[in-house]
């Protein structure tokens, strides 16, 4: 958590939240099938995630969605106070079968300080130069 | 084959409610590496004002996964093959954070089909309520390709 939690006050419209970066490997995957209850073998069988035409094993959207939710839940400090968080899946993101998987940046800037003490963050999510979230959006309310 | 129009407006039958715990939340956190005290210390998460852990924004997902009526669009007469799906969106809409204690219900509907190119999108919208009290609205945007 931040050590000093933003206010209304303090954000203006161009705000930058610090961009951080995720690695996704297998394991990531394995676990959050586990947690989440998705089983879809394209997000850990890479003979059947090639045999339907992809590249290899991708992550599932939502654990990119999530990781990606980070950058604002840390920037915020307490998570319950995003009031709404959604995105666009563009692209999948594709985790070989190494010890690197795959390297996710997540960046946001505050778009929008609205009248009812909520500010909209637009997050991007890239891996190398392709982004994988369209129109990620999430509304927090701060203090 | 294009998907079944008669399903716009549909309500899946209602599931089982999800008891959500603290070890739910803790092992949803852990799963995307997210060590926030929100989600794990029962003190921070008080300290925050919550009566028990909180869970992460995207965690309804892993509770609606488990709220059976998960088969709903898998119904014969939809005509959705799950082979062709990929996710399109996802939106979640709180009145509240999930919390550890909260017994939820969730109650799914058709919002709409519509043709999007060579694909169909289907959109699913899910109130979900604790106790009777709304807690968040989950939209969820499904592409089958080629179907249209």
């Amino acid at each position: 958590m931040p050590s000093s939690i933003p206010t209304y006050a303090d954000v203006s419209v161009g705000t930058e939240i610090p961009a951080q970066e995720f690695t996704l490997q297998r394991a990531d995957l394995v676990k959050y099938a586990g947690a989440s209850g998705d089983f879809n073998v394209i997000h850990w069988n890479e003979r059947v995630a090639k045999s339907v035409g992809l590249p290899n094993v991708i992550a599932h959207g939502m654990l990119t969605m999530a990781t990606a939710g980070r950058v604002v839940t840390d920037w915020v400090g307490d998570p319950g106070r995003v009031v709404s968080y959604g995105v666009r899946f563009s692209r999948p993101v594709v985790v070989e079968d190494d010890d690197k998987g795959a390297t996710l940046v997540v960046s946001g800037i505050v778009e929008e300080k609205n009248e009812d003490g909520t500010v909209s963050i637009a997050l991007t999510a890239t891996v190398g130069e392709n982004k994988v979230l369209m129109g990620a959006k999430a509304v927090v309310r701060l203090a | 084959m294009p998907l079944n129009r008669d399903w716009i407006g549909r309500v899946a039958p209602k599931g089982d409610p999800v008891d959500v715990t603290r070890n739910d939340i803790r092992r949803f956190a852990t799963a995307i590496g997210d060590q926030n005290p929100a989600y794990h210390d029962l003190q921070a998460a008080r300290e925050l004002g919550y009566t028990d852990l909180i869970a992460p924004p995207t965690f309804l997902i892993a509770a609606s996964t488990g709220g059976g009526s998960g088969g709903f669009i898998h119904d014969p007469d939809l005509g959705l093959n799950y082979a062709m799906v990929v996710h399109g969106e996802e939106k979640f809409d709180f009145v509240r954070p999930v919390q550890a204690g909260d017994v939820l219900e969730m109650v799914q509907r058709v919002e709409n089909i519509q043709a999007k190119g060579s694909n169909e999108l289907l959109t699913l919208v899910t109130e979900v309520t604790s106790n009777g009290e709304p807690v968040a609205t989950v939209t969820n945007t499904i592409v089958s390709r080629g179907t249209a």
